[in-house]
């Protein structure tokens, strides 16, 4: 069982994280450098405060303030509140906060930053105009919006999109990347701070059923990028400030999905980044790109892997769970086991258990001990998106935008299931005692107490 | 009576226009704006920028004055889209679209009469003038109807598309009307200006419901007729770099050792509605093989030209003895234009060779051994062969 201090390498990282993006912490005088209007510094104080409180308690991911890239903080798909509605209706608008109108679809999922929610687009009868969008949580205004003409390929099968990969954000950038390789990097308030063409630069990097991988901010100031696909296959670490390369490395042809991963180091520059392949699952210097260590396994090529503290949960035809030894820099294998087989959403784990949707449609509870099966529980799918997990709750979106919420025990309870709008692709987000959902033309948020 | 859509993005600034610019977002950098010499020289920079960050330190410095121009200077800005590369458009877009927020914002109007004038200027670069007839949309919501009418021929395909919905739209009511004959006009006035495979084939239904079929697959430049022969072998995917004869001399008399013994060309007429050429049907089902497609195109100049070729198979395209398409990738999809390379078509015959290599995968949907190439100007317009 995991102990507290086994996550302290992880919980340095995370206060460390949470005070890089509020460098005005230091003088407890400024404003967040975060936001554009100002915020007190005890305010900001408090939030740094509370996450540390809530790591201490051994739980896995930072502030419920923030849900800054694909599957929140750490990629855990985990919010630590427990002050998400149970339930909602769409029809008479009970916890419905509000819905926004997208200009186009995708299976991208919002993030929220600062008070702010950003959700990526593609319009266009080749998808070809990119569409980054910032709305206000509170409100739902639509705070700025801009476009993009793809340079790349924008070849797609049109049951995803061109607007695939979710941004991701170090708390005062947004990084907004695209089927076509396009990927731009805005500050909060919609200002250029550079964009790279990275298909129009590799033609040849494509797959002509969309590019879904996900960036991810992690190190010190590094964009990590994995292009897998059949084509010219290479991964890269860019620098968050510039845009320059820092690093490029070949990736093996192959088309994957599924997006890189962090492994917090003790401090920024040991930082690592875990990229699947259809061969194995290799572990990278953010800083660098120098590989650390490989595993070998044919990993999911859309489900992504999972770390918690120095444990990695890496769906890989069945759940391999694997334990990090930071001294060596090296991993084992803890246990496999080929029934925890997800489909297409990512593993959840949390509270000593792993939570899995195998198909058809069937959500597994299993032991992250030891990966034994605890219990089962039948969902009416199909899913693509990966739950969310919140406290003792499991919040299930499938295509049909059906929200399932499953409580968590000794087995598995469905608790709710109330009905979005169809087309939900997209994983959700939560923030702040709010979710919110992406159906293919409609950003949503749900929370307590509205109307 | 299905829609024929416009280009999505009117529709987008149709609902979110409003709320965009009306939103305050906390405080405006209060900069000088720079002047038109300065924006021009603030342009030169962003020009530079390339593949793999290069000057992107001088452009984002750049970025931020140029995005402190006034509204009134957007013309300028969007000049700048002339002659910049795609990666300094978006960068430029960016900026055009900061600077008109910024304005909305403050409850200024944007200049329309200066942007209208700009969109009517079709030297300037297609995508500039399609920004700017999107910013005098929000100033100017009656401008649609004024300019589509002349944009059916506008070499902005965003426009273009825009422009024959439009059309469609009002053939729509002259059909609801019952006058068939000025429907049927319009119909085939926006069929000729369209390009995009969903406006082309749903003019096409209308025309053929009304009375007068269109040819689909010449309007699109869809090669239909070619010469067949395999298969060769393609065993462990050798086969895509192997060169077997058809690739050394084109002899339509030959025969040749194939995979399975001699194999000659046979002549293939695609039924298919978009000028598949389904190697299964005509070859017979088979995995690891390679087989040749070969069509001459006439045309009556030299002109410049783009292949648009779609397949689930490894493919290469030659035009006259020279390779112009490399693709080797199977069962990833096959989407409509998934693969454009362009090329000059010589004066009088041209020889159009196409390599589709299957490879062994078993899946049920690895099955698919075919192609579709069409030849088209740069708009995706259908070229047409001039028989001899």
């Amino acid at each position: 069982m995991p102990t507290v201090a086994s996550y302290m390498p992880r919980l340095a990282s995370r206060v460390r994280t949470v005070a890089s993006y509020m460098p005005a912490l230091a003088s407890g005088t400024a404003s967040c450098a975060s936001c554009t209007s100002s915020v007190p510094s005890k305010h900001a104080k408090t939030v740094l405060l509370a996450s540390a409180i809530v790591l201490l308690a051994g739980l896995e991911v930072s502030s419920a303030s923030d849900w800054p890239q694909f599957r929140g903080p750490g990629g855990t798909s985990i919010y630590t509140g427990d002050d998400l509605p149970l339930d909602f209706d769409v029809k008479t608008g009970r916890n419905v906060a509000w819905r926004a109108p997208l200009p186009g679809k995708g299976p991208s999922s919002p993030i929220v930053v600062a008070g702010r929610v950003i959700v990526t687009a593609a319009s266009g009868p080749r998808q070809d105009r990119l569409h980054v969008l910032c709305f206000d949580c509170a409100t739902g205004k639509l705070l700025w919006h801009r476009q993009l003409w793809a340079t790349g390929s924008t070849v797609c099968n049109s049951f995803g999109g061109v607007a695939a990969p979710t941004p991701a954000s170090d708390g005062r950038r947004v990084v907004a990347l695209f089927s076509s390789s396009d990927m731009a990097c805005f500050d909060l308030d919609g200002n250029l701070l550079w964009y790279r063409g990275l298909g129009y630069e590799s033609p040849n990097t494509r797959n002509d059923v969309g590019m879904g991988s996900s960036p991810l901010m992690v190190g010190p100031e590094t964009v990590v990028v994995q292009l897998e696909n059949l084509g010219e296959s290479f991964a890269v670490g860019i620098d968050a400030a510039t845009g320059v390369d820092r690093w490029r490395i070949p990736r093996p042809r192959g088309s994957i999905w599924s997006s890189p991963i962090p492994l917090p180091g003790p401090t920024p520059a040991e930082d690592l980044v875990l990229l699947h392949s259809r061969q194995h699952l290799t572990a990278h210097q953010a800083s660098t790109g120098k590989q650390v260590w490989q595993y070998e396994a044919f990993c999911h090529t859309i489900a992504s892997a999972v770390v918690l503290g120095q444990r990695i949960y890496l769906p890989a035809i069945g759940l391999h769970a694997l334990r990090y030894d930071p001294q060596r820099r090296t991993v084992e294998k803890l246990w496999y086991d080929e029934r925890l087989r997800s489909d297409n959403c990512s593993p959840v784990v949390a509270q000593d258990r792993c939570y899995v949707i195998k198909p058809p449609n069937i959500l597994m509870c299993a032991d992250a001990a030891d990966g034994r099966t605890l219990w089962q529980l039948r969902l009416k799918g199909p899913f693509w998106a990966t739950p969310l997990m919140a406290g003792r709750r499991l919040y299930c979106v499938n295509y049909d935008g059906l929200v399932q919420v499953v409580q968590l025990g000794d087995e598995g309870k469905l608790i709710s299931a109330c009905q979005l709008e169809s087309g939900a692709l997209a994983s959700p987000a939560a923030a702040d005692g709010a979710l919110y959902f992406r159906t293919h033309n409609t950003l949503w948020k749900i929370a307590e107490g509205s109307r | 009576m299905k829609t024929i859509n416009p280009a999505p993005i009117l529709a987008v600034y149709g609902i979110l226009g409003v709320t965009i610019f009306s939103t305050a977002i906390g405080p405006v950098l209060a900069a000088q704006p720079p002047d038109e010499q300065h924006i021009a020289a603030l342009i030169k920079v962003i020009h530079r920028v390339g593949p793999h960050g290069k000057g992107h330190a001088e452009a984002a410095q750049a970025w931020r004055q140029l995005a402190q121009a006034e509204a009134g200077q957007l013309p300028a800005v969007l000049a700048g889209f002339d002659g910049a590369g795609p990666l300094a458009i978006n960068w430029l877009r960016a900026a055009a679209e900061a600077i008109a927020e910024r304005h909305l914002r403050a409850g200024g109007k944007l200049p329309a009469a200066k942007l209208e004038k700009f969109v009517c200027q079709r030297e300037h670069s297609p995508a500039a003038r399609r920004l700017a007839y999107e910013l005098l949309c929000l100033a100017d919501p009656a401008a649609p109807d004024r300019l589509l009418p002349h944009m059916l021929d506008d070499p902005s395909l965003e426009l273009r598309r825009d422009a024959v919905a439009r059309a469609a739209l009002q053939a729509d009511s002259l059909a609801q009307a019952g006058q068939t004959e000025k429907a049927l006009d319009g119909y085939q006035q926006a069929f000729a200006a369209a390009r995009d495979l969903d406006q082309v084939t749903e003019l096409a239904q209308r025309l053929t419901k009304l009375g007068r079929p269109v040819d689909v697959r010449q309007h699109l430049g869809l090669i239909v007729r070619w010469k067949l022969i395999g298969p060769f072998d393609n065993t462990g995917g050798k086969g895509f770099d192997a060169v077997y004869p058809p690739e050394q001399q084109l002899d339509l008399t030959a025969a040749y050792d194939g995979k399975n013994g001699k194999v000659r060309w046979m002549d293939y007429e695609s039924k298919d509605e978009l000028g598949k050429v389904d190697f299964n049907a005509a070859l017979g089902e088979q995995k690891a093989v390679v087989a040749y497609a070969y069509a001459e195109f006439y045309a009556a100049q030299e002109q410049p030209m783009q292949f648009r070729v779609s397949s689930f198979n490894a493919v290469k395209v030659w035009l006259n003895g020279q390779i112009v398409e490399r693709r080797e990738v199977y069962h990833s999809g096959a989407e409509w234009d998934q693969y454009i390379s362009t090329a000059v078509l010589r004066q009088g015959r041209n020889q159009i060779l196409v390599k589709v290599c299957q490879n062994e995968q078993t899946q049920s949907w690895a099955r698919h051994w075919w192609f579709q190439l069409r030849v088209c100007d740069a708009t995706g317009g259908g070229l047409a062969s001039q028989q001899p």
